[in-house]
């Protein structure tokens, strides 16, 4: 299988300084007020249901917002933006009647065709910092591993085929859409990452060519697990098999609660080590008012202690954050990845080594 | 990897949630009855079983929907699923179901090349792409392998395509060898568990990284319903599988016996039988087992009430190492009434007992789930004392007095013991401590955040597995980046003084992490570290003793590799016996010599020593001459020339000696000695020592133990082997009495010298006569002094207690076997030192292969083989073996209590 002809340019990047990805698409789309005709457009206006906070929907209602937004974050600095394809598959579209396997995969397409000229028009505007394609892969609004149901906790309303399935037209989109990588991100049920994962693998066999794959968990809490109760350790246990190119966190906590796990996964995982914190935690009004000036120093601490790789924002974040960001970890060199002692690494909700 | 380390590293996969092997649970699943299912899992991983293996594999289930139901379930129940799972089935569609439900990475159990490379190629790929680790049965297309050679060879033909084909990680595979059982009757079954284990080592040897597993049960399939038998294979067979390097095992380890709890005849019979030791072991082992028969040795150790009638704490440390409950109150109740303060039952009787758990942990007797249970035990005994705790607090008045300082304590992340820690807790308490204890898997975050807030004077980590020791350096980096300075105190089973100075304190300079041995000394150093005004000091004395422990490691680093005995034992010395015809003695049994003429010796002298003896280095006669020491060394010379002459002519000392030789013929690293020929009877058993260095493959140089020169028993080679001791201090005290002052340190000390001189002269010359009359092996040998001190003879003569046999105690032995005390008046002290000191013993080898060597330094693994034949405990064996350790046994012995 051939690696992608883009990985190349990636690695060198990476191996140079950190990386910066872009901010919180949601956010951004949020500031601009959209209504449910905004959603709608044109092709959409007579739609059986409402389709009011279907984001993904965007990129074929709106293409011009998004382009905007891609736009900003390039301006502001960003190596990866990610795709605006976060629920872009037929389990969470399931909320829109829209469901379908064709309209599913055209989202991920023109969604990576979007971020795609967006970025290659900055990579020709400044070659020595070529910009990069992540294809985002959320998690769904479904668990596999965790019933919905109180009283019947071996019940699931998804399961592991149906999730794969979905995944994999996602993935084929976002491929020939023009994506440089797939980010797997704000897991919050390990089992439904394994299931991208897996789609992702056959998908990649099924084109021939191999994308690098970057994981995003989420650690919900102070308890210092993900949703569905595994701690970072073991949750890179899990998934390690990808062999991913970048390991971390993103969205629940801001900056300052994050820095724990995240250097439990800088301690464990050979791999980078991204992340993308909520600009602080949400207030009463379920606003996120951490300053762009806070955040970068709240961040800046793990790029002087050599424990990260990628850094971006997450919910609350917006192009001046991630501008902050960029110019307070500048000087800092990338965390060296680790050699870790071969030893069979596996996981329950927490890690066992062996020996 | 020493034993100790195997055992305690070894993985219990709890095998009760399996529908083939428990008749319990699979009714639980047929009648639907998955709460009480649940419970089964909950009390495996209770129980210390740290994955646990779920098998549906029965003919009228749907297999699939039942693993899916209950591995649905498990997930929603945190005390399981914090554990990883093994999907058991020889199904790949249950497989593949179980697979899907499982967040976490599990063990898939089993592919094989059983349907052929196609089907294996195709599960591995997905076993890998859902993220799982994999057992592979030892299993072609030809069948199940049954032989060394097909066990090896079928797994290293899995590993190549494995790792080639799939990228599959070394790490991740787990091979079964399959065992098989044994003593069935069929003679071709015999070999069944010895075939396990040598293809585990062979397994482990050649492919590292890979995990070696089992399901041990299978073993004593033939003696179904004599569970004392079944449970004594099982741990016999674990006890020396794993030190061939299983490193995990299908067990239901909560009832395994304690090695050291099988009688003594039925351990024997046992391990003749797994061990494959003897023709008739099978049939042994059926006539006997009738008689071990009864019930489980668990219940029969709750029913068999002997151990009632010792005393209090030989009765606590029964109830500590079986994990008995049923007593604990009333015997620590007894303890309580006997001691002064409640406390000290903790810091005595009850230590004591985890502390034998801890030995017999440590030396691979016991496993982890045990070790659970002896925790519970000490924790209910805690629990009961403690309303006694609290009331001398209060009578002391200590209640209202300001607390002597806050201590923060936690067993790290990824660790669950917190027995030590639970310990070390009260004790601190009972001193007037105020102590916050934030449990068992406590990250490092929040004990840093804890102890921030709370303002801790000194934080205490412990911990019971090998993972904690990482988990502990992390936690004490971050302790320096962020700005912490208080006391870092490191307690629990797998730590050490050593760990802790080497590893630990390092990552954390601004104040010290120290290690503290165990509860007893843990208020000493808090107190010492607390002090306002020996506490800086303390911590100096600290940081220097770490310093050169430091230092110490870091020398012994570099010599330290050793190899297995098993390794070193395959690399023996190799004689070519075929070609080789040894020379019979002229007489068998000892021979005397009383009062041996001074004058033949003193030519036999060899002088260079004598000259160290005075720390003057050059080697005779050309130090005479030297430059710097030539004119003291004439002097001395001169001297000692006097003084000999004057001990000779006037006959000052006796010299005597005794000599002997044996038909003997080598059986592994020991030596059998014969009363005569045939030989059928045992004189005695010489034992020795064999090198471990790791040395330069490319080298080719051999492990030798003494053993290897002389013909091994099978070989049928009549060997021979000699003994001596002789000594020229005879009389040496009245001697000194009579000729010199007692002011005369030099007189004396000239004397003493030229004594020890006759002494090695005497050895000399006896052992030239041996060679040339009384052995006759080397009859025409013409070699002048200078090439005898050369050593240029063939055969040597070593010395127990020398470099080639560092076992002093190996000279009781040959005093048995020529009366050397009664012949020669030449006696062993305590400790294997002879009187007079101006004596040599020794044995005679005569092969001309033979030379002198040092075995150097020895690892656990042969000291605990070496204890078993000479029937000592592994402590003995420490004790009379600690100058050539290769390891701390203190730091093995630490209390195993986390």
């Amino acid at each position: 299988m051939k690696k992608i002809a883009s990985w190349a340019a990636l690695e060198k990047a990476a191996s140079e300084r950190i990386l910066i990805i872009d901010g919180a698409m949601g956010t951004m789309i949020q500031k601009r007020k959209p209504t449910e005709e905004t959603y709608r457009g044109v092709r959409f206006k007579d739609w059986k249901q409402d389709v009011k906070g279907n984001n993904d929907l965007l990129v074929l209602s709106q293409p011009e917002m998004i382009r905007e937004i891609h736009e900003e974050y390039l301006a502001a600095g960003a190596d990866i933006i990610e795709t605006n394809t976060f629920n872009a598959q037929v389990v969470s579209m399931a909320d829109y009647g829209m469901d379908s396997d064709e309209l599913c995969y055209e989202m991920n397409l023109e969604a990576a065709k979007l971020a795609r000229a967006a970025a290659d028009a900055w990579t020709a505007k400044a070659p020595d910092k070529p910009r990069f394609v992540a294809g985002s892969i959320g998690p769904t609004n479904r668990t596999a591993s965790i019933s919905p149901k109180v009283n019947d906790p071996g019940f699931r309303n998804v399961d592991f085929d149906t999730l794969r399935d979905a995944y994999k037209t996602q993935v084929r989109g976002l491929i020939d859409g023009g994506s440089d990588l797939i980010l797997i991100e704000t897991i919050f049920d390990t089992l439904n990452a394994k299931a991208a994962g897996f789609a992702t693998l056959e998908v990649f066999e099924e084109k021939g060519v191999e994308l690098p794959i970057m994981l995003s968990g989420t650690i919900t809490d102070r308890s210092g697990r993900t949703l569905s109760g595994q701690t970072a350790e073991a949750f890179w246990y899990s998934l390690r098999h990808l062999r991913p190119f970048s390991v971390g966190l993103n969205c629940a906590l801001g900056a300052e609660l994050m820095r724990p796990y995240l250097a439990d996964l800088s301690h464990v995982a050979d791999a980078r080590i991204s992340a993308y914190p909520n600009a602080g935690l949400p207030n009463a009004m379920g606003e996120y008012d951490e300053t762009p000036h806070d955040m970068a120093c709240q961040i800046e601490p793990w790029a002087k202690d050599g424990i990260l790789n990628i850094v971006g924002g997450c919910c609350g974040s917006t192009p001046d954050h991630i501008r902050h960001v960029a110019e307070h970890v500048a000087k800092y060199k990338p965390r060296q990845l680790p050699e870790i002692e071969p030893k069979m690494r596996l996981s329950g909700l927490e890690p066992f080594v062996a020996g | 990897m020493t034993q100790g380390n195997a055992a305690q590293s070894f993985i219990n996969v709890g095998e009760r949630t399996n529908v083939t092997g428990s008749a319990k649970f699979r009714k639980l699943i047929e009648a639907n009855d998955y709460a009480a299912a649940l419970a089964v899992a909950r009390s495996q991983v209770e129980n210390g079983a740290q994955i646990i293996d779920v098998n549906m594999d029965e003919g009228l289930l749907d297999s699939e929907k039942a693993m899916t139901t209950f591995l649905n379930l498990i997930a929603s129940e945190p005390d399981i699923a914090r554990v990883p799972i093994m999907i058991d089935s020889s199904k790949w569609s249950v497989i593949e179901a179980g697979l899907k439900c499982v967040q976490g990475k599990a063990i898939v159990n089993s592919i094989s090349l059983k349907e052929g490379e196609e089907a294996f190629l195709d599960h591995a790929r997905k076993v890998l792409r859902y993220g799982a680790a994999v057992v592979v049965m030892a299993f072609d297309e030809e069948g199940q392998a049954d032989t060394i050679e097909r066990k090896v060879s079928i797994c290293e033909r899995a590993y190549k395509i494995l790792t080639e084909k799939v990228g599959f990680p070394p790490e991740d595979i787990i091979f079964d060898p399959n065992i098989f059982a044994v003593a069935t009757g069929i003679e071709e079954h015999n070999g069944y568990g010895l075939a396990f284990i040598e293809a585990t080592r062979q397994i482990k040897e050649k492919m590292p990284l890979v995990h070696v597993s089992g399901g041990v049960s299978n073993l004593s399939f033939s003696f179904r319903g004599n569970e004392p038998v079944r449970e004594a294979m099982h741990s016999v067979f674990l006890y020396h599988a794993i030190k061939a390097g299983m490193g995990m095992g299908i067990v239901n380890a909560g009832q395994l016996t304690l090695y050291d709890d099988i009688p003594v005849e039925l351990r024997e019979l046992v391990e003749d039988v797994v061990l494959n030791r003897r023709e008739d072991a099978t049939d042994r082992l059926l006539e006997a087992a009738p008689r071990f028969k009864g019930e489980s040795s668990a219940k029969r150790q709750e029913k068999d009430l002997t151990w009632r009638e010792k005393a209090v704490g030989e009765r606590l440390t029964h109830a500590l190492v079986h994990g008995i409950t049923d007593f604990i109150e009333e015997d620590t109740e007894e303890a309580r009434q006997a001691a002064e303060r409640p406390l000290h039952v903790i810091e005595g009787p009850l230590m004591d007992g985890m502390n034998v758990v801890g030995d017999l942990f440590g030396s691979g007797k016991m496993f982890l789930p045990q070790v659970v249970k002896s925790a519970r035990v000490m924790k209910q005994a805690v629990a009961y004392l403690q309303p006694f705790l609290e009331q001398e607090k209060t009578e002391l008045g200590l209640e209202n007095k300001p607390a002597a300082g806050r201590i923060l304590m936690a067993t790290v992340k990824g660790d669950v013991h917190d027995i030590g820690k639970n310990i070390v807790g009260v004790v601190l308490q009972c001193n007037n401590y105020e102590v916050i204890d934030l449990g068992v898997m406590v990250p490092a975050a929040k004990i840093l955040e804890t102890a921030r807030k709370e303002k801790v004077d000194a934080i205490g980590l412990s911990g019971l597995i090998t993972p904690s020791l990482d988990e502990m350096c992390f936690v004490a980096a971050e302790m320096e980046r962020e700005g912490f300075d208080v006391p870092l105190l490191i307690g629990g089973a797998t730590t050490s003084r050593v760990h802790t100075a080497v590893k630990i304190a390092p990552n954390y300079v601004r104040n010290q992490a120290l290690y503290v041995l165990d509860a007893s000394r843990a208020v000493g150093v808090v107190s010492k570290l607390l002090s306002e005004t020996d506490g800086p000091a303390y911590v100096g004395e600290i940081r220097a003793e770490y310093d050169k422990v430091r230092q110490q490691h870091l020398a012994n680093e570099a010599k330290k590799q050793r190899i297995t005995l098993a390794a070193a034992r395959a690399n023996k010395f190799e004689i070519d016996w075929k070609t080789y015809a040894p020379t019979k003695p002229q007489f068998f049994g000892p021979r005397v010599f009383e009062s041996y003429d001074l004058a033949e010796l003193v030519p036999f002298i060899d002088w260079t020593p004598f000259f160290q003896t005075w720390e003057l280095t050059g080697r005779y006669p050309a130090i005479l001459d030297d430059n710097k020491v030539g004119a003291e060394a004439r002097k001395l010379f001169a001297d000692a020339r006097e003084l000999l002459k004057k001990i000779v002519d006037e006959k000052w000392l006796t010299a005597r000696a005794v000599i002997g030789f044996w038909p003997a013929n080598s059986v592994g690293d020991d030596i059998e000695l014969y009363t005569g020929e045939p030989r059928v009877a045992r004189l005695a058993m010489l034992h020795t020592l064999r090198q471990q260095i790791a040395r330069d493959p490319s080298r080719n140089r051999a492990h030798t133990a003494l053993a290897d020169f002389i013909a091994p028993k099978e070989t049928g080679v009549a060997d021979y082997i000699g003994g001596f001791a002789v000594s020229a201090g005879i009389g040496d005290e009245e001697a000194l009495k009579a000729h010199f002052k007692a002011t005369d340190d030099y007189g004396r000390i000239l004397f003493k010298a030229l004594a020890d001189r006759l002494a090695e002269a005497f050895a000399e010359h006896m052992h030239t006569r041996v060679r040339r009359e009384f052995w006759g092996y080397a009859k025409s040998e013409k070699l002048s002094n200078d090439e005898l001190i050369l050593e240029k003879y063939s055969g040597i003569r070593p010395a127990p207690g020398y470099p080639a046999q560092p076992d002093h105690t190996e000279k009781k032995t040959l005093w048995r076997l020529m009366d050397v005390a009664n012949k020669t008046g030449i006696t062993l002290t305590e400790s294997f030192a002879m009187w007079p000191a101006a004596s040599v013993s020794g044995l005679y080898f005569a092969n001309p292969e033979s030379h002198y060597f040092g075995v150097g330094k020895v690892e656990r693994d042969q000291v605990e083989d070496y204890a078993k034949r000479k029937g000592w405990t592994v402590a003995e064996a420490e004790r009379w073996l600690a100058p050539v350790l290769n390891y701390d046994p203190r730091s093995m012995d630490a209390p195993k209590v986390a």
